[in-house]
């Protein structure tokens, strides 16, 4: 150590010690609650959600009128004299055609539907995208690309094919037929989101567990199926809520006594005949909304994080 | 040495080929490993090296050829009964099982009694220093630990043959050669057979009975680490293996008093103590010489004239680059050699420790 190097650095650390004291910005940045960023972006955020949610609003607050209130037509106000009768006129006693039942029936049906469908299309897609991910054979991929291709097919075109498939083997106008016919339809984009899952874990473990013995099911079961629970949240909340919004099949492949909720539903709102009890209208819509309204707000946190789990790290 | 031919074979690969529609990976390749011997599968990535680790584990069907362990042929078994454990590079363990569940997963699939399976864990846990860890899921280990539950978890199997996918590759360099040591050490212990790849040549020369240097799915020279240093087959081993790399000095033979001599340009390097045969005087060659065994003399001093080009310090000692000839060559010195660009200095090769080389064969001569 040469003394003027000393001296140098004594120098140096006098001069950091004096910037230590200056007046200048130091640490985090301040921010101000109302900048114009803020202001802009909360300000869309909020109009947006008002948007969204007035209707829902109308909807509440009218299905909580009798009629002499609804006449006088001032939608946005809120109820003077609340009732839940209407509520309970959609639910049990509306009258739908023959039946005079309100929508509980569909109801029932509605959930006899749902859940037969929704098990078995994420049974069977969760196995064939495994398989497909897992297991190539000869063909695979074309037979991956033929299931996909099934997605972009209007549905349209295999209604009346489907009509007569059905009466053929005898579950036409019958709850079977349309879980049949909804667990086909939802093959392809079940297949296409549990094969990608798949894919994404690495290879090696599916190999460590061959070398450890297991074969397709116990590596199914044991394996893939436990790191895979995002993913079937996620198909869960897809057929949940396509299955129970579906009016298409529910209209075509059932008879009036097992008609899906949402074709009940629009039986009692468009019938044609004497005065539209808007009232009830409203209540039984928000009814028939609530399931799907159930499952996002019970799954809301599963199904983002199941929307953004990519790669699973060992 | 000879450990082949005094030992029973553990693993055998006879004529294995392996063909992805036109691509043939692998093609007529042969390789037997006695019992309890450590081979070292080394060379670049894409060389072949892990395709003929799995075929050995049976987890790529192959398109011909045999594959024997411990004498019986399990071409067309699966792998659980092949009598293999495997180690893979991103450790593959089972992220929603315990450490104890990895390890017991393979034994539950081949139906063992419970206690069985617990001695069999406690026994790994022991070896491995992984008995605190048992309870905990892979998420919360760190690389190292991950990699030693990945060992355990083919020891519990209870295998004669160890099958390592580049192990180490995932670790921090520090980590790495403190598992480099660990598996030898178990090596030691166990005795096991066990077949190694890699592409970093230091862990295959430390590591190895046996190396495999292999380049193109074909497998360019088996041999003890040492041959392999020091008596390359041919000029990939020969620049592939060592690190600095081998310097190559292009030249032909000349004959030349009573031994023969390799000219370079003007210089004459006479050939007396060359291990090999040295062909006949005329021919066009390649001289192979390593860093190590050049000497760097003052100028003057020396048999041969060079001058430096550039200087790179290592650390312990510092890697010279020369010209000499008017070709490049690298030479090994002390760290205080103080020499600079432009110096001239006086070189001495190590001609017992050189290797020469077919320039159209690219083979050793």
């Amino acid at each position: 150590m040469s003394s003027p190097s000393a001296i140098a650095g004594a120098v140096l650390a006098d001069a950091a010690i004096e910037s230590r004291a200056d007046a200048g910005p130091r640490g985090a940045r301040p921010r101000r609650a109302f900048s114009r960023r803020n202001v802009f972006l909360y300000g869309t955020l909020i109009l947006v959600a008002v948007y969204y949610l007035l209707p829902l609003y109308v909807m509440v607050v009218t299905s909580l009128k009798g009629m002499p209130e609804i006449r006088l037509g001032n939608i946005f106000a809120p109820p003077v004299e609340i009732t839940f009768e209407p509520w309970v006129k959609a639910w049990a006693t509306a009258c739908t055609g023959l039946n005079c039942d309100g929508l509980s029936r569909g109801f029932w049906n509605s959930v006899r539907i749902t859940v037969p469908s929704v098990i078995l299309s994420i049974a069977i897609a969760s196995v064939n995208g495994y398989a497909l991910a897992n297991w190539r054979f000869r063909g695979s991929e074309t037979f991956f690309a033929i299931l996909i291709f099934g997605a972009f097919i209007p549905y349209q075109v295999m209604l009346y094919p489907i009509v007569i498939l059905l009466r053929e083997i005898g579950l036409y106008g019958t709850l079977w037929g349309l879980v049949i016919v909804h667990t086909i339809f939802g093959m392809p984009i079940l297949t296409l989101l549990f094969r990608n899952y798949f894919t994404s874990v690495p290879e090696e473990i599916f190999r460590a567990a061959r070398v450890d013995g297991a074969g397709f099911w116990a590596i199914y079961f044991k394996i893939m199926l436990p790191m895979a629970l995002p993913i079937f949240v996620v198909a869960i909340i897809l057929q949940v809520t396509g299955i129970w919004n579906d009016f298409l099949f529910g209209v075509v492949y059932t008879k009036p006594d097992t008609y899906p909720m949402t074709v009940q539903l629009n039986n009692i709102v468009n019938s044609t005949q004497g005065v539209k009890e808007y009232n009830i209208n409203m209540a039984a819509t928000i009814l028939t909304g609530l399931a799907p309204l159930a499952i996002y707000f019970v799954s809301g946190k599963l199904f983002v994080r199941g929307i953004a789990a990519g790669a699973v790290k060992g | 040495m000879n450990m082949t031919a005094t030992m029973p074979t553990s693993v055998s690969v006879r004529d294995l080929r392996l063909a992805y529609g036109g691509l043939t990976v692998l093609d007529r390749l042969n390789l037997d490993i006695a019992e309890g011997e450590f081979v070292v599968l080394l060379g670049p990535s894409g060389c072949g090296k892990s395709t003929l680790l799995n075929c050995i584990a049976g987890l790529l069907d192959i398109t011909d050829g045999q594959v024997f362990i411990k004498g019986r042929n399990v071409t067309w078994d699966e792998p659980k009964d092949r009598g293999i454990g495997m180690v893979f590079q991103s450790y593959a363990l089972y992220p929603q099982m315990s450490v104890r569940g990895n390890l017991s997963f393979g034994l539950k699939n081949a139906r063992l009694p419970r206690a069985e399976i617990e001695t069999r864990i406690a026994r790994a846990a022991k070896i491995l220093q992984i008995e605190p860890l048992l309870d905990r899921k892979p998420a919360a280990l760190s690389g190292g630990q991950r990699q030693r539950v990945a060992i355990g978890r083919a020891l519990v199997r209870d295998v004669d043959v160890f099958l390592f996918d580049e192990p180490l590759s995932n670790l921090d360099a520090k980590l790495r050669s403190e598992l480099r040591v660990e598996i030898k050490r178990l090596h030691q212990s166990l005795e096991n057979t066990m077949v190694y790849v890699t592409h970093d040549q230091i862990e295959a020369l430390t590591l190895a009975d046996r190396i495999a240097v292999m380049r193109g799915g074909v497998i360019q020279q088996l041999a003890d680490p040492k041959t392999i240093y020091n008596r390359p087959a041919n000029l990939f081993v020969a620049g592939f293996i060592g690190s600095p790399a081998m310097t190559f000095l292009k030249g032909r033979i000349e004959a030349g008093g009573d031994i023969a001599t390799f000219r370079a340009g003007d210089a004459t390097v006479p050939l007396a103590g060359y291990v090999g045969e040295i062909p006949a005087p005329g021919g066009e060659a390649i001289l192979g010489v390593r860093p190590e065994h050049v000497t760097v003399r003052p100028a003057g001093a020396g048999a041969h004239a060079a001058r430096v080009d550039l200087d790179e310090p290592m650390g312990s000692d510092s890697l010279i680059w020369l010209t000499f000839a008017g070709q490049p060559l690298s030479a090994r010195a002390g760290a205080d050699h103080g020499l600079r660009h432009g110096d001239a200095v006086g070189l001495e090769f190590d001609i017992s420790r050189a290797s020469l080389f077919d320039p159209a064969s690219e083979q050793r001569l």
